[in-house]
């Protein structure tokens, strides 16, 4: 451990119960990125479901956005440590966008605009558990925080809520993603704080 | 492909992490992007540090060229990015 | 890999800036433009990294200055600009950097290109140019928003008075003194046309600020015909926003 710093405290404050391990609150909603934000038009935004080379489900901006919404609130976790209580978002259930679809897969690789992806068991994208979000806080989902969609599944580590969703991609065998790739945990639950992979 | 959001930093910032596995400076190498064959010095590069890790990106494709995870036990470095490192002989 | 300084010194600079002046008893020396990283560490063991550049020239004492600007919500910069106190002591990891560098054999025409904070690292180049008798032509263009944020003012003042072949010349981009020639604003081409070296002259350019600063400049510098290697960059990321 390092020279401790007198007075120094970081930015967390006192309100910390309640919080997976190893986390604190923060009031504010840092970004982070691993890369440039990607922009994406309305008119050019799609989200697909693929299976191997098939297409199984496809959305435009338009017919997405007529499917039902849900509103409801949220806890982020995020593995480098802050988390932010009570956010408030508005999105369409996976549950909703998965209805209907046949697969023998247990895995899926979520992929974004730019090139980030990352890995969730399917079962942990249903059963009211995931959302595409398009609205946070009462506005329109910022681009710097995954607009002008993002997946959230708030159970798991934030890095697992790829933002700027372009589509998933159904996996018999769980891969790792982007960052599960290079040390982080595979699976990510923050009260199991399970950041990182267990041989790291 | 440009970005404006100017959400990065050079990869100098970098370097310190870098010194954990190069004995040298490495924000002086050139490296040569494994996807547009662009050679540049590292220092260069697009920064991500925002991050659960850093993510140093090339100037002109903005491809990944490497990627550092810092874990309470290990350092993981993947560099697949990079055709190759040169750097000076001291 | 890192070290143990004791802060011996303080001086604000402006009233969101302050020069800390560390000794680190196994300091190895730097090259004017390297950076250090500043790592605190709560008595939990939370802690955070952050770089800044080393404002002091190179010199055979273990003492370091750095000169912090204080971020809106920065809890490092904040710590270091208002709690600090002669006595503490920091973890350092250093110098970093062997790109964004000035050394006393080079002769060439420097041109320094400073946004806000930006100064720092150059200010090193230029006490290390001073301290070496130097007598490289270099040229400082600094800009800041407001006079009050303007760093080392007098003592450009003294080293410019001194030495004709430093020329400093200063912008405003938001609120100019009184007998500013220029009305507030952005560097443009038109000003890099009148106050940098003319790029025939093959000069090695240091540009350090906020991200989108350095793009800038760093764009109307390639416009005016200086080679991309005679252009060396230093981002500090987007102003303000970093979290």
């Amino acid at each position: 451990m390092g020279t401790i710093s007198r007075g120094f405290s970081g930015r967390r404050s006192s309100a910390d119960a309640q919080l997976p391990p190893g986390q604190y609150l923060t009031t504010d909603f840092p970004v982070l990125s691993a890369g440039p934000t990607p922009h994406v038009s309305l008119d050019r935004w799609g989200f697909t479901i693929k299976e191997g080379t098939d297409v199984l489900r496809r959305w435009d901006w338009e017919s997405f956005r007529d499917l039902p919404t849900e509103s409801f609130t949220a806890d982020l976790h995020c593995v480098t440590r802050w988390s932010k209580l009570g956010t408030s978002w508005e999105g369409v259930s996976l549950d909703r966008m998965l209805a209907g679809v046949k697969t023998n897969s247990s895995y899926a690789m979520m992929h974004s605009y730019g090139d980030y992806f990352t890995n969730l068991p399917l079962v942990d994208l249903m059963n009211k558990q995931a959302w595409i979000v398009f609205r946070f806080d009462g506005k329109d989902l910022a681009p710097e925080h995954g607009g002008p969609a993002r997946l959230l599944v708030p159970h798991l580590y934030l890095w697992k809520s790829a933002k700027w969703v372009s589509g998933m991609t159904l996996m018999h065998e769980d891969k790792p993603g982007f960052w599960e790739g290079l040390g982080y945990h595979i699976y990510g639950d923050p009260w199991r704080e399970q950041r990182y992979s267990s041989n790291q | 492909m440009s970005s404006n959001s100017y959400d990065y930093v050079d990869g100098s910032a970098a370097a310190g992490e870098l010194s954990k596995i190069f004995a040298v400076d490495v924000t002086a190498a050139e490296g040569q992007c494994a996807h547009c064959g662009a050679i540049k010095r590292f220092a260069d590069a697009r920064l991500y540090t925002q991050s659960p890790g850093i993510v140093a990106r090339c100037t002109v494709c903005e491809h990944v060229l490497l990627r550092l995870v810092n874990t309470p036990q290990r350092v993981l470095l993947d560099v697949r990015g990079m055709t190759y490192l040169s750097f000076d002989r001291a | 890999m890192w070290r143990v300084g004791k802060v011996v010194a303080l001086h604000d600079e402006t009233s969101t800036a302050r020069t800390i002046t560390i000794e680190i008893p196994d300091w190895p020396g730097h090259a004017a433009g390297q950076h250090v990283d500043v790592r605190l560490t709560a008595s939990d063991g939370y802690s955070a990294v952050r770089s800044y550049s080393i404002a002091s020239a190179p010199n055979s004492e273990r003492r370091i200055e750095l000169t912090v600007e204080r971020l809106p919500k920065g809890e490092v910069s904040t710590y270091l600009t208002q709690e600090v106190a002669i006595s503490d002591r920091l973890d350092f990891r250093g110098p970093i950097g062997g790109w964004f560098v000035w050394r006393t054999q080079q002769i060439e025409p420097i041109q320094l290109i400073a946004g806000g904070s930006g100064i720092v690292p150059l200010m090193s180049m230029i006490r290390s140019r001073a301290s070496a008798g130097s007598t490289a032509p270099f040229r400082l263009l600094y800009s800041v928003r407001e006079p009050g944020a303007v760093f080392y003012r007098d003592e450009l003042r003294a080293l410019s008075d001194k030495d004709r072949s430093l020329i400093v010349n200063y912008v405003y981009t938001r609120v100019a003194p009184i007998d500013s020639p220029r009305q507030p604003g952005r560097i443009d081409a038109a000003l890099i046309a009148n106050t940098t070296w003319p790029s025939n002259l093959a000069p090695t350019c240091y540009v350090c600020g906020p991200t989108p600063f350095v793009e800038s400049v760093a764009g109307f510098l390639s416009a005016s015909g200086n080679s991309p290697n005679k252009i060396r960059t230093e981002r500090f990321g987007p102003t303000g926003d970093r979290k």
